[in-house]
């Protein structure tokens, strides 16, 4: 097995969940209504907690401890896609990107329940029922608001157009993906991005919102080798913060 | 020389810490016990991945074990076998109920809306309730309304 392809397939999947997860948690107090700021404080706990999974699997292969690695890094060794840095922004935005995330990450954990890799497929199957409840969650309300007053429609369609280009960038190839299918360890970016594309459209066709032409959209592209927004680095530093003060302590 | 049903008694005494009227077995949350001579093994799997609370389950799992006279305890937390709410067994769905927490319906692994619509009242047990938000005050939680008689409750989650 090309070991090096099964790590940045693990790195990438788990830095997305852990800076879509803290993005999540800066809802937390801060929400439009209290379900909201509970469903996107939870949200956050279980991305947070599921990055953890993964980067334990990482370092079960040789890598440092997931504290280590969650809190030590820089910016440029972070092979999260720049969708998840990006701040967030209004509710529509945030909105808009757990919808089209959390579309393909459920999709994504799918097609690892078949991983060759035993322990992602294993933690596949067990993330795939709680990201049931994201994908739900992010569903109800874009059905609902997506079809409600002039404002909201408004709101979230243009979100959708600015979110649209980095949203593709989450389908980035890495340099291994002829190896990662060939070993059937993943199924591959471009066979994720069609499955993800059907299922935004099928959701999106039941609001009177309209999915941009991807083919006239430039993917924003780079994150998966460590190219980041400006917005990354303020995020790692408020979020090792409090690690970075002591980082032997007992918790 | 430490039998598994023995072990099994002595684990029944460990409760998850947020709803302390149920025993981690009863919960299904451990997976496998491996007797060696004077030492156990304990495999167990968390509910949600992100559960802040499965350290402490694993120390009151050493503590109880060590309580009891075993000298190596060893708990070993993994994927092996996926936690679902099928596996909360019979006596911890009345425990949960008398705790004032809906037990989630049993189900064929694919939770879809429709099974939590329509969430049994812990209160006064009807079934015409609605879901206010699938994310509660917990991972495992969800929040309902229960249009009879007008409480507010919350259900384990289907998973």
């Amino acid at each position: 097995m090309n070991t090096q392809a099964l790590k940045e397939l693990l790195y990438k999947i788990a830095d997305d969940q852990l800076i879509l997860g803290h993005r999540n948690s800066e809802w937390t107090g801060f929400g439009p209504l209290l379900e909201e700021d509970i469903a996107f404080s939870s949200m956050a706990q279980d991305k947070v907690g599921q990055s953890q999974a993964l980067y334990q699997i990482l370092h079960e292969l040789g890598e440092a401890e997931p504290d280590t690695v969650a809190f030590t890094r820089n910016a440029v060794q972070f092979h999260n896609s720049q969708f998840v840095e990006l701040p967030n922004s209004e509710y529509d935005f945030s909105l808009i990107r757990h919808f089209l995330f959390d579309t393909a990450e459920a999709l994504r954990f799918e097609m690892l329940t078949q991983s060759s890799y035993e322990p992602l497929a294993k933690l596949a199957k067990k993330i795939q029922g709680e990201l049931r409840y994201h994908t739900m969650h992010a569903n109800t309300w874009i059905k609902q608001l997506g079809s409600a007053t002039e404002e909201s429609i408004g709101r979230l369609q243009k979100s959708l157009d600015e979110a649209m280009p980095y949203a593709l960038g989450l389908f980035e190839p890495s340099e291994f993906e002829a190896d990662l299918i060939s070993e059937n360890i993943f199924g591959g970016e471009e066979a994720l991005k069609e499955k993800w594309l059907a299922k935004v459209k099928e959701v999106l066709s039941q609001t009177q919102l309209l999915l941009p032409d991807v083919l006239t959209l430039t993917p924003k592209v780079g994150g998966r080798k460590g190219q980041h927004t400006e917005h990354l680095q303020p995020l790692l530093d408020e979020m090792s913060e409090v690690f970075r003060i002591d980082p032997t302590a007992e918790w | 020389m430490i039998t598994e049903s023995q072990v099994y008694d002595w684990l029944d005494e460990v409760k998850d810490p947020e709803i302390p009227v149920l025993s981690l077995v009863d919960l299904g949350v451990i997976t496998r016990v491996d007797i060696g001579t004077n030492s156990v093994k304990v495999n167990m799997t968390p509910t949600f991945v992100g559960c802040p609370a499965i350290d402490y389950m694993k120390q009151d799992v050493v503590d109880v074990l060590s309580k009891h006279g075993v000298k190596e305890v060893e708990v070993n937390v993994n994927f092996d076998t996926q936690w679902n709410s099928n596996m909360i067994s019979d006596k911890g769905r009345k425990a949960l109920k008398d705790f004032g927490l809906s037990p989630p319906p049993k189900h064929n692994l694919i939770v879809d809306i429709d099974i939590l619509e329509h969430a049994e009242c812990p209160n006064c047990g009807s079934i015409d309730s609605v879901m206010k938000t699938p994310f509660g005050p917990t991972a495992c939680r969800s929040i309902h309304y229960c249009n009879s008689c007008q409480e507010t409750f919350e259900q384990f989650k289907p998973l």
